[in-house]
């Protein structure tokens, strides 16, 4: 399967990280975890809400920025897709900065909503393109949002899994760990260790991560992209140029 | 219906003022509320700032921001930005944002989406505080000593909440489809508008056009109005979002913010767009 594209993989992993829900939601400049919702919706035997932020026709909020984040609070979404400049080894994320904060010696766009989301979201899927020990740290630099809470302090949800160009990995919140749950065609469980900056658990035996079928993949280049087309113009030129 | 009847109901004359006379009520310093790239950027009236030269803006973005922010921060017009985010969105990092970060030219008071949705609704209500879920255990709480956990009155005992304090802008200032005759300005269903605009002091807002008319004839025109009575003055800025795109009414120019990303990742091409798409900056009278 040397025609599947990295983008599809992933979107394709991302959504059998989903798991049978009502309402999936995603963040900015999220184009592949975008594709990974409408997958899912399109597959699901029952009803699924997807509401895309960056997207008009997906994002049916009538009662202002604020709704997303009361709408997550209730309950009322199931899914959401985290990205992070850094991830470290028990699942905090950092969207701010490298460095002693406020010393930064590199400053990124911000936390957006990450530190609530991580929260009140009963599933957190954390999706970093680039594997290597420079993105995926022993520790962050600055905890944006943390992976896991004390006894005591509400939490509904939180990060359940990290998917990346390289791998899939579950994480366990009572132990703050990450498994590795499988490897992308091409890798190898000592090569995806060799390019992790933290510790996690290692199976006896580590899976491939599935590549996506015919009825997959003919989902994702005919009317997944036209929707994507839409809202990531850029990203739907780039992974999926319409022929001329 | 008594000929009189809405004119004694409502405003008496309402009329656009020039977007510079807009501007000019801007005071150097003021606390200035923005809406993110989705509800609206008062490109327009941000250039008007510029060739202005305001001085010590304390920018709130609400909740992030994009161009707007980066070009008020590289015109020098800003000493503190309080922010969920300030990016390019897929053409990737804010160019003077992060110079200016990382310079300490500007103060960054980090946030998070919601923290800053929940301090407007706290002075839309003119109370103190509310409270919000999660985000405790970020480093933000650390860093955010005007954050404050308590623990929850209504409670058994053990469950710390966050409380986040009033945010009160001096001035909301964004772009609209329209205004009516009566001063009145239509927002369709992007609500922040309403909430920026009920937490802040002075509301000055820009539109495309002026809609002859009440939106309160038409029921369909008041579910997305906001009443007059918040709104200081309004100015008619054509395109006034643009490049940034407008709800309803155009797309954002693309080629021109991937321009954009690329110029001014230098100074001097900051400098040369600013000539260019902004324009001189007025000497001090």
């Amino acid at each position: 399967m040397t025609d599947v594209k990295p983008e599809e993989l992933l979107a394709a992993t991302l959504a059998a990280q989903i798991p049978d829900v009502r309402h999936i939601a995603v963040g900015a400049a999220s184009p592949i975890p975008a594709a990974a919702a409408l997958l899912h919706q399109m597959r699901a035997k029952d009803r699924v809400h997807v509401t895309i932020l960056h997207s008009r026709r997906y994002n049916s909020f009538t009662d202002g920025g604020r709704e997303l984040f009361d709408a997550a609070a209730q309950g009322r979404i199931d899914v959401f897709f985290l990205g992070g400049v850094q991830i470290d080894g028990e699942a905090n994320i950092n969207l701010v900065g490298l460095g002693t904060y406020p010393d930064l010696t590199q400053r990124f766009p911000g936390s957006f909503g990450a530190p609530y989301m991580s929260f009140v979201v009963p599933n957190v899927i954390l999706f970093r393109e680039e594997h290597s020990p420079r993105t995926l740290v022993p520790k962050v630099d600055f905890v944006t949002a943390p992976g896991w809470s004390p006894d005591g302090v509400w939490r509904r949800g939180g990060p359940k899994a990290l998917v990346t160009g390289r791998a899939v990995l579950a994480f366990d919140a009572t132990r703050r760990r990450f498994r590795l749950a499988s490897v992308h065609p091409g890798e190898t469980a000592e090569g995806v260790r060799d390019a992790t900056g933290f510790v996690f658990d290692m199976p006896d035996v580590v899976p491939t991560t599935p590549v996506p079928d015919a009825a997959t993949l003919g989902l994702l280049r005919g009317p997944i992209v036209a929707k994507l087309r839409e809202f990531y113009p850029d990203f739907a030129d780039r992974v999926f140029p319409v022929p001329a | 219906m008594h000929p009189f009847a809405r004119l004694s109901c409502c405003m008496s004359s309402f009329a656009p003022i020039s977007l510079d006379d807009l501007v000019a009520q801007i005071a150097d310093g003021s606390l200035l509320a923005v809406p993110a790239d989705y509800s609206g950027a008062p490109m327009a009236a941000t250039r008007a700032l510029i060739r202005r030269g305001a001085k010590n803006l304390r920018l709130v973005t609400v909740p992030q921001s994009t161009l707007q922010a980066d070009l008020l921060i590289g015109a020098g017009c800003v000493v503190e930005i309080e922010t969920a985010a300030v990016t390019l969105g897929e053409f990737g990092i804010a160019p003077c944002f992060t110079r200016a970060a990382l310079a300490k030219t500007i103060k960054v008071v980090d946030a998070t989406c919601p923290a800053i949705h929940a301090g407007l609704q706290a002075s839309e209500k003119d109370v103190p505080f509310l409270p919000l879920r999660g985000i405790l255990g970020s480093d933000l709480v650390k860093h955010r000593t005007d954050w404050k956990t308590v623990d929850n009155p209504m409670g058994a005992g053990g469950d710390p909440i966050l409380l986040i304090p009033a945010i009160r802008p001096d001035v909301a200032l964004f772009h609209a489809p329209m205004a009516d005759r009566e001063g009145n300005v239509w927002i369709g269903r992007r609500r922040e508008l309403a909430t920026i605009a009920h937490a802040s002091k002075t509301t000055l807002v820009t539109v495309e056009r002026m809609h002859d008319g009440s939106f309160f004839d038409d029921e369909r025109l008041a579910a997305g109005a906001l009443p007059a009575f918040y709104i200081q003055a309004v100015a008619v800025a054509e395109k006034g979002a643009a490049p940034v795109g407008l709800f309803g009414e155009y797309e954002p120019d693309l080629a021109h913010l991937r321009a954009y990303a690329r110029e001014a990742r230098t100074e001097a091409g900051f400098a040369a767009y600013l000539a260019r798409e902004v324009g001189a900056v007025k000497a001090a009278a």
